[in-house]
């Protein structure tokens, strides 16, 4: 049941995914032709938004709900891995014109279309766990 | 304005996304991050357990699974409420841009001449190709918009940053080097 929260956080966030349009082909597009501020605000905006709530946790020693110490990993830097699997992600990110969360967002919306490239991420992931070991990270 | 028939400007919507950072910590204790729900659903529902990439306890990950449900039905229920099948505002110049490609049809999300059913085989083909770079790269990059760029960017991280400036790489080669050969 304690799952429930994080099913009503998702409809917000779906909502708020196409309120926004950055579920949108032709605003990823717009992004990244540099012809609107749109995407850049979003995004810009999140971060700052983002940051400042981290900072003010951790200064004030913010706990969670429940009293538990809130804990914060970092991602690890592996250079090869995240500017190449970054790169690989961008250039399906601008050809699908949309990123995972927008991605279930879009069918959702009824795009019943994206369940093509949902089901082909999916074998993306799967093929990067058989090679994961030979590839350099 | 009128909050529920009207788009959202970014100042409304990007600092609302941004809020999920702190709910989800203070709430959940959990970081915000949707790619590795795509790793989860290969763990829950393929045979892969012998792979070590995929031999983890995906139970304990559910409620990731929950969230991007909720992202989903989220979705179809603003679309019930309000048809989102509208001509999305963008620019001009992109407008122009985008008719030289031969998409003239901006209504929906997604261009309908290129991403349908009833498409033709090389479209189809250049979605599973997509699809595939966005779960691939998301798992080798360790992270996607959401947990590189917002959470990552958020905690000041450098890895994010790197994967960031990664994404904006792939997605610029794609739009002005390889589009204009695709289309």
């Amino acid at each position: 049941m304690k799952n429930i929260k994080f099913i009503i956080f998702g409809i917000v966030f779906g909502t708020i995914l196409v309120k926004s349009e950055a579920v949108s082909w032709f605003r990823i597009q717009e992004m990244f032709r540099f012809q609107s501020f749109h995407m850049y605000g979003i995004i810009g905006s999140a971060v700052f938004v983002g940051a400042i709530s981290i900072l003010i946790i951790k200064k004030f020693k913010i706990n969670t709900l429940s009293g538990e110490q809130i804990k914060f990993s970092n991602k690890p830097l592996y250079k090869v891995s995240n500017i190449t699997g970054g790169v690989l992600f961008g250039l399906g990110w601008a050809l699908v014109g949309s990123c995972p969360g927008p991605l279930y967002a879009l069918f959702g919306a009824g795009h019943t279309v994206i369940i093509i490239p949902i089901i082909s991420a999916i074998i993306g992931v799967l093929v990067y766990g058989l090679l994961k070991e030979k590839l350099p990270h | 304005m009128n909050f529920i028939t009207e788009p959202w400007p970014w100042y409304v919507s990007g600092p609302l996304i941004g809020l999920f950072v702190p709910l989800l910590l203070i709430i959940g204790n959990k970081q915000l991050g949707i790619s590795s729900s795509l790793k989860h659903i290969c763990a829950a529902c393929l045979p892969v357990q012998k792979i070590p990439f995929f031999n983890y306890d995906w139970k304990k990950n559910t409620w990731n699974l929950f969230l991007v449900l909720g992202i989903t039905l989220g979705a179809f229920i603003t679309n019930y409420i309000v048809d989102l099948n509208y001509e999305i505002l963008i620019s001009d110049a992109t407008k122009v841009d985008l008719s030289e490609m031969g998409i003239t049809n901006f209504i929906g999300f997604i261009p309908a001449e290129i991403y349908s059913w009833n498409t033709t085989l090389p479209n189809l083909i250049l979605m599973v190709l997509g699809g595939f770079l966005i779960g691939f790269g998301t798992r080798y990059a360790n992270g996607c918009t959401s947990g590189h760029a917002i959470m990552g960017l958020s905690l000041l991280n450098v890895g994010s940053l790197v994967a960031v400036v990664g994404f904006f790489i792939g997605g610029l080669i794609m739009t002005h080097l390889l589009f204009p050969l695709i289309f």
